[in-house]
C-alpha cells in the first residue's frame, strides 16, 4: 500500500512539474521559484492549508507589482502530508530537483527539526511561520512566528497584573513545544515568586477529545479560595472540545480564565463561541485590529478566496512579514543567492499587519508586538491588552538553566549558541 | 463668605445656577460616572461601575444590567451612553427615557475584560438582592456569595427575614455565611453559625472560604471550621468516586458507539475494517450537512436536526457501506491481510474526498439546546450532551440486539456467519446478506457519527482517532459477541477514568493498553469467547 502511495504521489508530482513546465515555456521567461511546503493532507492540513493559501496571495500580489529583480515569481507547492520524514523529503526536492530560492513551510516543531539537515546541507532558506518553543537559532532559518518570550511570557505577565492570578494550571499537549514552553513558564512563575504547590502541570494525547476528568480537576484546583487561571499549549483539533467541555460544566472566564497560544480565529471558526466568551488568547496579529495594513490584507484574502467569511490569522501574518523581508532582502542583495539574502536579511525591516515595522534581528527573530485578545460572540477577539512596544524575539530562554547564558547572532559572532558564559560557539544546540 | 470680585466669575455663577435649574439632569454623582463608560478605556469603566453602583440612583441596576448583558452603548461623540431595552428601542442612560428619532452614528457597545465583568456581577448582586424576580435575587445571592462583600451584611439579613422562596432563602443564607466569616472581628457565635450554614453546602467554595479561617481565630470557631473541613473532605472524596464512575460510563458510552458498528463487521463477518472511522466521520458530517440546510431554508427545526440526521446518516454511511462490500472486500474474503490494507487506502480516500468537499478545516455542528448545559445531583457534575450519548449508545445497542435476534434479517446474518454452504443450501442469498450485514454495520457506525459530532471535532480526521479504540474494544470483549463489546466498552472506560486522575491521560491510556495485552495473552479470544464449531473454522 505504502509503495502504492509513493507511486501515486511520485505520479501527482510529475504531473505538477510537467505542468510547471507548460506553463513556464508558454511565459518562456525566467522566473523565480519559491517553495512552499505545507501540509495539504493529513493532519495538519486543516492548519496548514491557509497558509499554503495565503503564500500563494503573497506571491500573486508581488507578481501584480511587477515581480521581483523583474522576473515574476513562481510558487511550487508541494504536499508533505503530514508525514515528518516526508517534510525532509520534500523539502530536498524542492531545493535541488526545483531550484527554489526560498522556501516558506512547516508548522510543527518536528516537521522543522526533520527539515532543518536538508536546508543546512543545500545551504537553501526556510521561513518558519508558527508560534515555537524557542531554543533555537539556525543559519538556514528565519523564524517569524513568535518566541516564548514574545507570546507565553507577557500573558503570564497579563494574567498576573490584570487578573491577579495566584494558581496557575499549565495544560498542554503531550509534544516538544508544550513541554518546553511549560517548563520555561514555571521556571519563570517560580522565580516571580509562585509556590510549587500554586502550579498544576497536565499533559493530554494529540486529539485527545474526553476532557471530563481534566475540566473537573481544574475546577477543584481553581476552588481553593486563589484566583486561578489556565494557559493552554493545548494544540489544534483537541481545543474544540476541550472548550466545550468547559462551557458545559459552567466554567466561566470570569472564574478560570484560559489563556490559549494555539486558539486563532482558524481555530474558533469549527465553535459556537458563545460559552467562551472571555476567554483570552495571546497572539501577534489577531484578525479584528484596526489598521490601513491590516484592512487591506483582509480584503485581498476575502477577494483571493473569493469567501468574505475566511478568517485570517497570526501565523499568516507571519508569512506577510517573512515575505516582505525575503522581498526587500533579495532586492538588496540584487540576487537570489543564499549566502548574500541571509547576509543582507538581519536589520531587514517590514512593516507588520498592526501598524507597526517589524525587524529581522541577528539571531533570525523578528520584533513583534503581543496581544492579549478575549473571545467575542462572533468568533473573533477583543484586544484588552498589549505591550507598549515591539519585542525581540529571544531564541534561548533566559529562564532555563541550559540556555540563559546562550546566545543567537548570525552578524557579528556568526553563531547560533554562542555560550556568553565560556564565550564559546557550540554549547549544547 | 469671600465677595467675589471677578465679574466673569460671577455671570458664570449664575449661569451655572441658571442652568442647573433648566436642566433637571444636570451633574449628580450618578450622571457623572456614567462619563466613564464613554471613554472606552478599561480603568474608567471599572470606576465608572464603582461609581454607579455606589450612587444608590434607581437606573443604576438597569445601566449594570445592561452592562452585564452587552446592551450598554456609547457615543464617542457626544459622550453620551445609552442602553437598548427589551424591544431594541434605545434609551439614554441618564435619563431613562427612550431616544426618539435617529440613532447616534457612532454608537459602540462599552467593552468589558474579565475583571470589569466580575466587578459588575458583583456590583449587580449588591443592588438586585431586593428585587422583585426570584431569578434574579437567586443570581445576586450567587454574585455576594463570590464577592463576600461584608458591607453587605445588613442587606442580607433584611433579604433573608423577607425571603419566601425557599431555594433563594437558602443562597441568601449561603452569601450571608460567607460574607459573615470574611469580616474581622465578627462574633464567635456569627462566626459558627455562619460555618454550620457552610457546612450543610459542603462544596470546594466552602472548603476554600473555611480554609480561610483565621488559625488564631477562638478556640470553639476553629474547632467548627476544622470539624466542618475535615467532614467536607470526607463527603467529597465519595462523590468524586461516584464522579469518576460517572464519567467511565459516559466514555463507556462513546467507546460502545464507535465499536457497536465494527462488532458487526468485524466482529459478526470478520472483515478487518480499516474504514470503519470513516463511516463515522460521514455519519458525523452528514449531521453537519442537515444543520446547515436547516439553517438555510428553516431555522425552526434546529432543535431537531440531530434526529433528523439520524436516518439520514444510517442511510449515507450504510449505502457506502454496501458500495464498499460490493465493490471492494466481497473479492477478499478470507484473505485477512489484503482485506485491512484495501480497507486502511479505502479510509484515506474518504478522508481525502471529505477534504476535498468540505475543506480541511473543522466544521462547526451546533448542539441543540437539549443538549447543552448540565445538571447537579449532589456534588457531581453531569452534563446533558455525556447524558444523553450515554441512552443513545444504549438504545442503539438495544436495537441492534433485537434485530439480530428477532428480524429474518437478524436470523439470515446469523446463519450465514455462522456456516455459510448451509444457509446457502436453505435459501438464503448469502451475497446479498453478506452486503446487507456490511451495510448494517456501517450504518451504525454512521449514527453513531451523529453523537460524536456533539463531542468531538468534526473534520476529515474525525475516524482516525476512534479506529484503535474500537478494535480494542471488540477485541477486548470477545469477537463475535454483542455483550462483550457492551462489557468491553463500558470496564475500558470506567478503568481509564478511575486510571487518569492518577496516572494522567497520556500513562492512562498506556497503561490500558499494557493491561489488554496482558488480558489477550491470558484469554485470546476475549471476554466473551464465543465457542462452537464456527469458531474453529
Amino acid at each position: 500500500m505504502k509503495d502504492i502511495l509513493t507511486y501515486v504521489r511520485r505520479a501527482l508530482v510529475w504531473a505538477s512539474v510537467l505542468g510547471v513546465f507548460s506553463v513556464q515555456s508558454a511565459l518562456g521567461a525566467e522566473t523565480i521559484k519559491v517553495g512552499i511546503l505545507h501540509s495539504l493532507s493529513g493532519t495538519m492540513a486543516i492548519s496548514e492549508t491557509t497558509l499554503k493559501d495565503a503564500m500563494l496571495m503573497l506571491i500573486q500580489e508581488q507578481n501584480k507589482k511587477g515581480g521581483l529583480l523583474g522576473k515574476k515569481l513562481e510558487p511550487v507547492v508541494v504536499d508533505p502530508a503530514s508525514d515528518w520524514p516526508l517534510f525532509a523529503e520534500k523539502a530536498r526536492e524542492l531545493i535541488s530537483k526545483d531550484k527554489v530560492s526560498a522556501v516558506f513551510g512547516c508548522w510543527t516543531s518536528v516537521s522543522r527539526k526533520s527539515v532543518l539537515p536538508v536546508f543546512k546541507e543545500l545551504n537553501s532558506i526556510l521561513f518558519y511561520p508558527v508560534q515555537y518553543e524557542g531554543e533555537e537559532s539556525e543559519r538556514n532559518v528565519f523564524y517569524t512566528g513568535a518566541a516564548p518570550n514574545q507570546q507565553a511570557i507577557p500573558a503570564v505577565d497579563y494574567l498576573m497584573k490584570e487578573e491577579k492570578v495566584k494558581r496557575w494550571v499549565l495544560a498542554g499537549t503531550d509534544y516538544v513545544y508544550p513541554r518546553t514552553t511549560n517548563k520555561i513558564l514555571e521556571a519563570y512563575l517560580k522565580a516571580k515568586g509562585v509556590a510549587a504547590a500554586d502550579i498544576m502541570i497536565n499533559y493530554t494525547p494529540f486529539g485527545h477529545s474526553d476532557w471530563q476528568t481534566i475540566v473537573a480537576e481544574i475546577k477543584k484546583f481553581g476552588s481553593a479560595g486563589k484566583k486561578t487561571a489556565v494557559v493552554s499549549t493545548i494544540n489544534g483539533d483537541a481545543n474544540v472540545p476541550f472548550y466545550k467541555e468547559l462551557g458545559n460544566q459552567g466554567v466561566k472566564a470570569t472564574d478560570i480564565p484560559v489563556v490559549a497560544f494555539s486558539v486563532g480565529e482558524e481555530e474558533l471558526a469549527g465553535l459556537d463561541t458563545k460559552p467562551l466568551l472571555g476567554h483570552l488568547a495571546a497572539w501577534n496579529y489577531f484578525q479584528s485590529i484596526k489598521s490601513e495594513t491590516n484592512a487591506d490584507f483582509i480584503k485581498q484574502w476575502h477577494a483571493f478566496t473569493k469567501n468574505a467569511k475566511r478568517v485570517t490569522n497570526d501565523p499568516m501574518e507571519a508569512h506577510y512579514i517573512g515575505f516582505n523581508m525575503w522581498v526587500k532582502a533579495v532586492e538588496k542583495a540584487k540576487t537570489t543567492d543564499p549566502d548574500k539574502v541571509i547576509a543582507a536579511l538581519p536589520g531587514i525591516e517590514a512593516p507588520n499587519l498592526t501598524g507597526g515595522m517589524s525587524k529581522m534581528l541577528a539571531n533570525h527573530h523578528i520584533t513583534k508586538p503581543v496581544f492579549i485578545g478575549e473571545v467575542r460572540g462572533d468568533g473573533q477577539f477583543d484586544v484588552v491588552w498589549k505591550t507598549p512596544g515591539l519585542v525581540p524575539g529571544d531564541a534561548w530562554s533566559d529562564f532555563l538553566p541550559g540556555s540563559k547564558d546562550l546566545k543567537g547572532d548570525w552578524v557579528g559572532l556568526k553563531c547560533g549558541n554562542y555560550n556568553t558564559a565560556t564565550k564559546k560557539c557550540g554549547g549544547s544546540g | 463668605m469671600r465677595v467675589i470680585r471677578d465679574p466673569l466669575v460671577a455671570l458664570l455663577c449664575i449661569l451655572g445656577v441658571f442652568l442647573a435649574g433648566v436642566a433637571p439632569a444636570a451633574a449628580g454623582p450618578y450622571e457623572d460616572a456614567l462619563a466613564g463608560f464613554a471613554s472606552d478605556s478599561f480603568t474608567d469603566t471599572g470606576t465608572a461601575i464603582d461609581a454607579v453602583a455606589a450612587s444608590g440612583h434607581a437606573l443604576a441596576a438597569t445601566v449594570l444590567g445592561a452592562l452585564q448583558e452587552r446592551r450598554l452603548h456609547f457615543s464617542a461623540a457626544s459622550k453620551k451612553v445609552y442602553y437598548t431595552g427589551n424591544a431594541e428601542t434605545l434609551h439614554d442612560a441618564a435619563t431613562g427615557q427612550a431616544v426618539a428619532g435617529e440613532r447616534p452614528a457612532d454608537l459602540a457597545e462599552v467593552r468589558l475584560n474579565n475583571r470589569l465583568r466580575r466587578s459588575v456581577q458583583a456590583a449587580l448582586g449588591g443592588l438586585t438582592l431586593m428585587s422583585a424576580d426570584p431569578g434574579a435575587r437567586l443570581n445576586a445571592a450567587q454574585a455576594v456569595f463570590k464577592s463576600r462583600d461584608e458591607t453587605l451584611l445588613p442587606t442580607l439579613e433584611q433579604a433573608i427575614a423577607k425571603e419566601t422562596d425557599a431555594a433563594v432563602r437558602i443562597a441568601l443564607e449561603q452569601a450571608w455565611a460567607a460574607a459573615a466569616l470574611n469580616r474581622e472581628y465578627a462574633a464567635a457565635a456569627d462566626m459558627i453559625a455562619a460555618i454550620k450554614v457552610l457546612r450543610a453546602r459542603g462544596d470546594q467554595d466552602v472548603l476554600a472560604i473555611l480554609g480561610a479561617v483565621p488559625a488564631d481565630a477562638v478556640q470553639p470557631v476553629r474547632k467548627a471550621a476544622d470539624d466542618a473541613i475535615a467532614a467536607i473532605k470526607g463527603e467529597l472524596a465519595l462523590w468524586e468516586t461516584a464522579q469518576n464512575a460517572w464519567y467511565g460510563v459516559s466514555l463507556g458510552s462513546v467507546l460502545l458507539l464507535a465499536a457497536i458498528g465494527l462488532a458487526i463487521t468485524f466482529g459478526v463477518m470478520g472483515v478487518i475494517n480499516m474504514a470503519h472511522g470513516e463511516m463515522v466521520m460521514l455519519g458525523a458530517y452528514t449531521t453537519f450537512a442537515v444543520q446547515e440546510a436547516i439553517r438555510t431554508y428553516n431555522p425552526a427545526l434546529f432543535a431537531y436536526s440531530l434526529a433528523i440526521a439520524l436516518p439520514l446518516a444510517f442511510a449515507v454511511a450504510g449505502a457506502v457501506g454496501i458500495a464498499i462490500e460490493r465493490g471492494v472486500i466481497r473479492f477478499l474474503y478470507g484473505r485477512p491481510l489484503e482485506t485491512l490494507l484495501a480497507t486502511w487506502g479505502l479510509s484515506l480516500i474518504l478522508q481525502q474526498a471529505v477534504r476535498s468537499l468540505f475543506g480541511p478545516t473543522n466544521r462547526e455542528v451546533g448542539s441543540p439546546a437539549w443538549m447543552s448545559g448540565a445538571f447537579e445531583i449532589g456534588h457531581l457534575t453531569v452534563t446533558y450532551n455525556r447524558l444523553w450519548i450515554v441512552v443513545f449508545a444504549l438504545a442503539v445497542f438495544a436495537l441492534l440486539l433485537a434485530l439480530l435476534r428477532y428480524t429474518r434479517l437478524g436470523l439470515e446474518m446469523r446463519a450465514v456467519t455462522q456456516n455459510r454452504p448451509m444457509a446457502a443450501a436453505m435459501g438464503i442469498r448469502t451475497n446479498r446478506i453478506d452486503a446487507l450485514t456490511f451495510g448494517l454495520g456501517s450504518g451504525v457506525a454512521g449514527i453513531a457519527g451523529v453523537a460524536l459530532s456533539q463531542i468531538d471535532n468534526v473534520g476529515p480526521n474525525l475516524g482516525q482517532g476512534y479506529i484503535i479504540d474500537s478494535f480494542m474494544v471488540v477485541v477486548f470483549g470477545g469477537v463475535g459477541n454483542l455483550w462483550g463489546t457492551l462489557l468491553g466498552a463500558f470496564s475500558l472506560g470506567i478503568a481509564n477514568k478511575f486510571l487518569e486522575p492518577y496516572a494522567g491521560a497520556v500513562l492512562g491510556k498506556i497503561a490500558i493498553l499494557v493491561l489488554i495485552i496482558l488480558f489477550i495473552q491470558k484469554r485470546p479470544r476475549g471476554l466473551f469467547a464465543l465457542k462452537g464449531r464456527a469458531v474453529e473454522s
